[in-house]
């Protein structure tokens, strides 16, 4: 049983996603013998070591064989093992996705799939390696439930339930390690039930993975222009919380937020699910656009793209401005 | 009658539904070429070497199919009607909307249909997947995977022969239907395979020559058992059975006309 302490939270948040992914994953699997491990060759990068000393025949480094690994897993999960793969996120989106449509959506494979540095996380090694069409790709997929925890507490909330469930999963970790930190104690999580952190009432952002720390900050922000911003993590990307969405137009102006494209992200979600609703706000879509940027740090290349906390209050401020005009 | 007859009795009335499916699918045809080479491989499969039944359908130690080449669907549908998953009356409904059958196997544990296929190259890598759990719980049962030669133009193919030699997946066999042609021209002509025995071998099989024809050729194939997976290379024609479909590239996909499907049954043995 993982306990939620104080002390937990704090490890988790030090350790980043990715470490937190190894570490739960190995602690599920003491709880639960189907549970499997499995990376394309990215172990030292998430943290299996252990799990592969503690339990070495259930735990699959599959090399680099992304397309291999996927229908791998499926087979795994076809005899009812519950695998955990986990590999870059621009890799299980693109390189994979006929695997990942056939295996996991298709014929609805078990598999829990999880895309690592996510977003502009891994910027220092270019476009091929940033998982900015992830959430494109897969929630485009019946069948397939696509999750994107905002901090590291969140991400063993979501691990814990998808060793539950019996959905086809795709998770999207990223951010730096020292994570901040959005959940400090127990909460509690259920798929598809978005999570309203601040209350407010002229702005409502809807924020997902790294960016819900943001927004929060944001929203602080904002709070001291006098703008009053509720902030909605939507853990959830597939199924949406429709309710929170439409609950959010109660606002004058709706902004989504996410470490993403902003074509077909949580912004394309959102406003699929308002398109055809009569009382809706206007919608800023705030994410990753424009030509790929080079390599770069990942601080840098959240700023390049606008992601600050700073520069999304900026943009939002603006935009409500506009609006009040 | 002895099984190796049997068997071949069974390839026969296979391959006459074949071309009795294609006939009834109308202007469209359907994948008959690479269809009618597999009669014989999946009749020895189904009524020879499989431990599995529809009395049996439910056991945890039931061997396993994965057509791989999703394309030949409609012998395998065939051979699930012989070996009494499907009735005839729903293999008729072939390519009927509201019907189960078209293309490409559709999962469908009733039916026999264990997994979906018709995306290349991924068959195997879910037969590891499988294998690995069989290895697990210490289950018997054996995984059978056929693989067009066309298909293995895919890397993923070679993702999994990795794979599965590095973990010594033995409860896996792959068969390759070696019929030499795919869907635009003959394989030597798109990017050849000459070597495709070798290249088996090299990525850690034991491979075994049959003639996929035959049946008693290929029950002597599946016979050999080895430390490492086996690869079955069957070599067949693509067309099989039917004199002007024979080799010939154009009847990947095809129609059949009143007076050719009476010629091609015609050209069929008597079970």
């Amino acid at each position: 049983m993982i306990k939620f302490s104080s002390a937990n939270i704090r490890s988790w948040a030090l350790l980043g996603q990715r470490g937190t992914f190894g570490k739960t994953v190995f602690d599920l699997a003491g709880e639960n013998e189907k549970i499997i491990a499995m990376t394309a060759d990215q172990a030292a990068l998430i943290g299996l070591g252990r799990f592969e000393k503690q339990y070495p025949d259930r735990y699959f480094n599959m090399g680099i064989s992304e397309q291999n690994a996927i229908n791998v897993a499926a087979g795994l999960a076809s005899e009812e093992f519950v695998p955990f793969l986990a590999f870059q996120a621009a890799f299980a989106s693109m390189r994979c996705a006929d695997q990942a449509h056939v295996a996991m959506a298709y014929m609805k494979s078990n598999v829990k799939l999880v895309g690592i540095f996510t977003g502009l996380t891994q910027g220092e090694c270019g476009p091929t390696h940033l998982g900015l069409h992830d959430i494109a790709l897969y929630r485009t997929f019946p069948n397939i439930t696509v999750l994107s925890p905002c901090d590291a507490t969140q991400t063993v909330k979501m691990m814990i339930a998808m060793a539950e469930n019996q959905q086809p999963t795709y998770m999207r970790i990223g951010g730096p390690n020292n994570i901040p930190v959005v959940y400090k104690d127990d909460f509690d999580f259920e798929i598809g039930k978005a999570i309203t952190l601040r209350e407010g009432t002229d702005v409502a952002v809807i924020a997902t993975g790294t960016m819900v720390y943001n927004a929060l900050k944001a929203a602080e922000k904002l709070a001291e222009n006098g703008i009053s911003v509720k902030v909605v993590d939507m853990h959830t990307i597939k199924p949406l919380d429709v309710e929170a969405v439409k609950a959010a137009c109660s606002a004058k102006l709706l902004v989504t937020v996410e470490e993403h494209s902003v074509h077909g992200g949580l912004g394309g979600a959102v406003a699929e699910a308002l398109a055809l609703e009569r009382n809706k706000s206007p919608h800023l879509i705030i994410g990753v656009s424009g030509d790929y940027p080079h390599a770069a740090s990942y601080p840098y290349l959240l700023e390049q793209a606008g992601l600050t906390a700073d520069q999304i209050a900026l943009k939002i401020q603006k935009t409500y401005e506009e609006l009040c005009k | 009658m002895n099984d190796t007859q049997k068997i071949s009795k069974a390839a026969i009335r296979i391959r006459r539904n074949i071309i009795d499916m294609t006939y009834h699918a109308g202007a469209y045809g359907a994948h008959i070429g690479g269809g009618l080479s597999l009669p014989e491989i999946l009749a020895t499969l189904y009524l020879g070497v499989m431990n599995v039944s529809p009395e049996t359908k439910d056991s945890e130690t039931r061997d396993r199919f994965i057509l791989s080449k999703g394309h030949g669907a409609i012998a395998l549908y065939a051979t699930l009607k012989e070996a009494g998953f499907i009735t005839d009356e729903e293999l008729s409904t072939f390519k009927h909307d509201g019907g189960l059958f078209w293309t490409h196997p559709c999962k469908n544990p009733r039916c026999g249909i264990e997994f979906s296929s018709g995306s290349l190259g991924q068959g195997l890598s879910l037969a590891a997947g499988i294998a690995l759990a069989f290895k697990r719980k210490n289950n018997p049962a054996h995984i059978y995977v056929v693989i067009g030669d066309g298909e293995c133009d895919e890397g993923s193919v070679w993702e999994a022969a990795s794979f599965v030699s590095h973990h010594k997946l033995n409860n896996i066999t792959v068969i390759v239907d070696e019929n030499k042609l795919q869907l635009d021209a003959p394989t030597k002509d798109i990017v050849n395979k000459d070597d495709l025995t070798k290249r088996w071998q090299a990525f850690g099989f034991d491979t075994v020559q049959a003639d996929g024809h035959n049946v008693e050729s290929l029950l002597t194939a599946f016979a050999h058992h080895s430390e490492k997976p086996v690869a079955i290379m069957a070599q067949t024609i693509k067309g099989k059975g039917v004199s002007f479909i024979e080799n010939n590239p154009e009847w990947h996909v095809h129609p059949l006309t009143q007076q050719q499907y009476e010629q091609a049954m015609k050209e069929q043995e008597d079970d």
